[in-house]
């Protein structure tokens, strides 16, 4: 008979002892996503100033260089994918996951080749599953990212860039990363990196023209070395947004599932005092059964 | 009379920012010297003591490594992979 009542017992135990680990897991997500989100304002200006000096120089149009040439045929492109190391965020990996496929399948259908090269280990775990080929991965920091790693991609993807197409290069570069718009939304996005999109027109046309600068020592010299920045500081700043993404998103996936939680608790506390209750009515309705036969006999 | 308005970022966080009467850097080609008015110059840096006069006073120095700076209108955007202040 108290077999019901046990199994309530334990299911309430189990699910409580749950529901400590999803708030412990919401906290340290909170308060990571402050720092997270600090660190990707100071890091804001950086990207800024780098972005308005090669905005500068690319728009001066006697300036021949590899990375402002445009490629008529563009046939390869390289996309970094951007994914978190850790599940229990949502669907923060699977929403930029699909972001992803819907523009491989895009490139797809303008015949160019694209060659993923992935971040975080979901993001691996998801082409291994397939049994897709990647070009490669880099796993391990996606809640922390450090300049390093961003250099490092950086570097391996102007690499790539500045190599023809002959002999394997890529004419074209996206980068698909969780943007980080509030707390409550993060939006899964792409960015084409190379070749420049020419003038971030974001403060519109009423912005002052580019500044005809002079070249310290030269143009093709300037930009030879403010491209590389200009690709790990735009890959560190996308970084930095897709943590502060995932950790937000791990913040309300862990909140939802301790409500979750909350919700279970209080349906089988109901449940075990219902079935203590049927237990107390039928030993009552036994004894009187008994007395009843007793008195009659 | 004119002041320079000079912003001083490292690749992950802002160093110095405020007016200032001048500048001097050490560009790859060797040391520049900024005054107000000056025309617009991009440069890359080498590694080196940045010197900002600011107009309070004393001058602020930095040591930075790699990196460029913007001269636009008075405006100077220092952009170094690293940079560390020494008042």
């Amino acid at each position: 008979m108290g077999a019901q009542i046990r199994v309530y017992r334990q299911k309430i135990a189990s699910t409580s002892s749950m529901k400590k680990i999803f708030k412990a897991m919401e906290l340290i997500a909170t308060s990571r996503v402050g720092k997270a989100r600090s660190r990707a304002q100071a890091a804001s200006p950086y990207a800024e100033a780098i972005t308005r000096a090669v905005s500068a120089v690319a728009s001066q149009d006697d300036v021949e260089h590899v990375l402002t040439e445009k490629v008529a045929n563009p046939q390869r492109a390289a996309v970094v994918i951007m994914a978190s190391d850790r599940g229990l965020a949502g669907a923060y990996s699977t929403n930029v996951l699909k972001r992803s496929e819907s523009l491989l399948a895009r490139l797809k259908q303008d015949n160019i080749e694209a060659r993923p090269y992935l971040y975080g280990r979901k993001a691996q775990a998801f082409y291994d599953f397939r049994n897709r080929d990647y070009e490669q991965v880099w796993t391990g920091q996606t809640d922390a990212p450090s300049v390093v790693r961003a250099r490092e991609i950086g570097q391996t993807l102007v690499d790539q860039f500045v190599e023809p197409y002959e002999s394997g290069g890529v004419d074209e570069i996206y980068l698909v990363f969780t943007e980080f718009k509030s707390m409550v939304t993060q939006e899964p996005v792409v960015k084409r990196l190379l070749p420049l999109s020419v003038v971030e027109s974001e403060e519109g046309a009423g912005a002052e023209p580019m500044p005809l600068y002079d070249f310290e020592p030269s143009a093709e010299e300037v930009l030879d070395a403010l491209l590389p920045k200009y690709i790990e500081s735009r890959i560190f700043s996308a970084m930095l947004e897709a943590s502060a993404s995932e950790l937000a998103a791990r913040q309300k996936a862990m909140k939802s599932a301790a409500d979750n939680a909350d919700e279970l608790i209080r349906k089988y506390t109901l449940l075990r005092n219902n079935a203590r209750q049927a237990e107390i009515t039928q030993e009552l309705t036994e004894l009187i059964a008994g007395a009843d036969a007793l008195a009659s006999s | 009379m004119a002041t320079l308005d000079v912003q001083v970022v490292a690749t992950d966080h802002a160093v110095w920012s405020g007016e200032a009467k001048s500048l001097t850097g050490r560009t790859i080609e060797g040391d520049i010297g900024i005054l107000p008015g000056h025309t617009p110059v991009l440069a890359l840096l080498a590694e080196g003591e940045l010197v900002i006069e600011p107009v309070e006073g004393g001058t602020v120095k930095a040591h930075v490594k790699g990196g460029f700076f913007s001269v636009d209108s008075d405006k100077i955007t220092v952009v170094a992979d690293e940079a560390d202040v020494s008042e």
